[in-house]
């Protein structure tokens, strides 16, 4: 398999992109510098379709390394929120790409075609915004749809993982017998940004003997590092945002 | 009003959705026969049933917004939307959704709750429609249903996987049409493995 890396290229009005250990990429090209619209804030948002499997992720070989057409649209649909849910914090709102049919139908087509056919039986979905995302892909595939809760929702046995917030603890917890062990699953977020829920799914699959083939999250915050929690476990995103 | 009501009348797929659902007694609280959906997700067949059915329903009624109560209303509520055209909108416990937001308050058996959605989410006259798991006292339904409404849409019918008998017939919900899969499961039609313990 040939694994061709585009360079980096720094734009002087925006910040370079933080640098990413180059065995982590297929390819890496950044796409559009995002200038500030009526919708976004002062600071300028780099965008640029990272397919992040490692090389020696079995997801490798299908990833391309030209941008897909589709990300400027899936990209420029995703509203950035200055201060929520707190002071300092970008937030970045997949609501008004759920409001772009196009994008929308996009964004699933673009997971879609990766997974389908990979053999996998198990979509997990991160509540809340990885319930919008995780179905749609789940019954494309001919897979399950496993709902990853926060602590008491899921009625019947459930076994759960702890992980840590930046201040305290959370739990995230899984039905008993949703899943088998030997099952491939792929997890599914709107967003990866320290990545401690994605990791604690993780840890909560593994506990039962499932096989992560990868993490998939429409949008990457790469300056929180969260793709280092994730252990051996690939994560393919289709947008990053470096504010 | 249900589907066996509206032109589904022995259509197996309304048995394998009503099987794949899970009950669970107790929960959250003692008396409550909980209806679990989480068992129709790992049935990749029944959940596409659930989804057909809609879709069929919904496709040709021009409906342009599909607006789904968080949490179990996400899963349902987007395969829909995607498959019809229409966008998605979910509506969201109080402080979850950024920017400006319009909220509604409804009653709980004990106390009130609020429901959001976003002030962009909606153009006027929009055709809409209203998801979520399931419908019990009609209380989320309601305040959904004003939301949309304050917001200018037109919400065509409410849609349900599971409701109380009670919404049978030409039952409405705030002057509103109600489709309903299935009736709740109960216990007694279940295989005794299917069942999970109570002392959760």
């Amino acid at each position: 398999m040939q694994s061709i890396i585009a360079p980096l290229v720094s734009h002087r009005i925006c910040l370079a992109p933080p640098p990413i250990p180059r065995h982590r990429l297929l390819s890496h090209r950044p796409h559009s510098i995002r200038l500030p619209s009526h919708r976004s804030t002062t600071s300028l948002r780099l965008f640029f379709s990272c397919a992040a499997a490692s090389r020696d992720s079995e997801m490798a070989a299908t990833t391309n390394d030209v941008q897909d057409p589709r990300i400027p649209k899936i990209a420029s649909s995703i509203r950035v929120i200055p201060d929520f849910p707190k002071p300092g914090i970008m937030f970045q709102d997949i609501t008004t790409l759920l409001l772009d049919t196009e994008a929308f139908r996009d964004t699933i087509d673009m997971f879609v075609e990766r997974y389908k056919g990979k053999d996998i039986s198990v979509v997990a979905g991160v509540e809340a915004r990885g319930f919008i995302f995780g179905p749609p892909i789940a019954l494309a595939i001919g897979a399950k749809f496993v709902p990853m809760r926060k602590p008491k929702k899921l009625p019947g046995k459930v076994i759960s993982e702890e992980y840590s917030l930046e201040y305290g603890t959370d739990k995230i917890e899984m039905h008993v017998g949703a899943v088998e062990p030997g099952e491939r699953a792929i997890i599914i977020d709107d967003l990866i940004a320290t990545g401690g829920t994605l990791a604690a799914a993780i840890r909560l699959l593994e506990r039962v003997g499932v096989k992560i083939v990868e993490c998939a999250c429409v949008i990457e915050l790469p300056e929180l590092k969260g793709r280092e929690r994730l252990g051996e476990t690939p994560l393919f995103i289709l947008v990053s945002s470096a504010a | 009003m249900f589907a066996v009501e509206n032109g589904l009348q022995g259509d197996p797929r309304l048995q394998a959705i009503s099987d794949a659902i899970r009950v669970i007694p107790h929960f959250p609280k003692t008396g409550i026969m909980f209806q679990d959906i989480t068992t129709l997700l790992l049935d990749p067949l029944a959940f596409k049933h659930v989804v057909d059915i809609f879709v069929d329903r919904y496709k040709h009624m021009n409906i342009s917004l599909v607006a789904g109560v968080e949490a179990r209303g996400f899963i349902f509520g987007p395969s829909i939307a995607l498959a019809i055209g229409a966008k998605f909108v979910p509506l969201r416990k109080p402080g979850k959704l950024p920017g400006r937001v319009i909220s509604e308050e409804y009653e709980l058996e004990y106390g009130s709750d609020r429901l959001e959605m976003s002030m962009e989410a909606v153009k006027s006259h929009e055709r809409a429609l209203v998801i979520d798991d399931l419908v019990a006292t009609g209380g989320t339904l309601s305040a959904s249903i004003n939301l949309l409404e304050r917001a200018g849409a037109e919400v065509v019918e409410c849609a349900c996987v599971v409701g109380l008998s009670k919404f049978k017939g030409q039952c409405r919900l705030n002057g509103k049409p109600l489709y309903v899969l299935v009736e709740p499961s109960h216990l007694d039609d279940l295989p005794i493995e299917s069942i999970s313990p109570s002392s959760n």
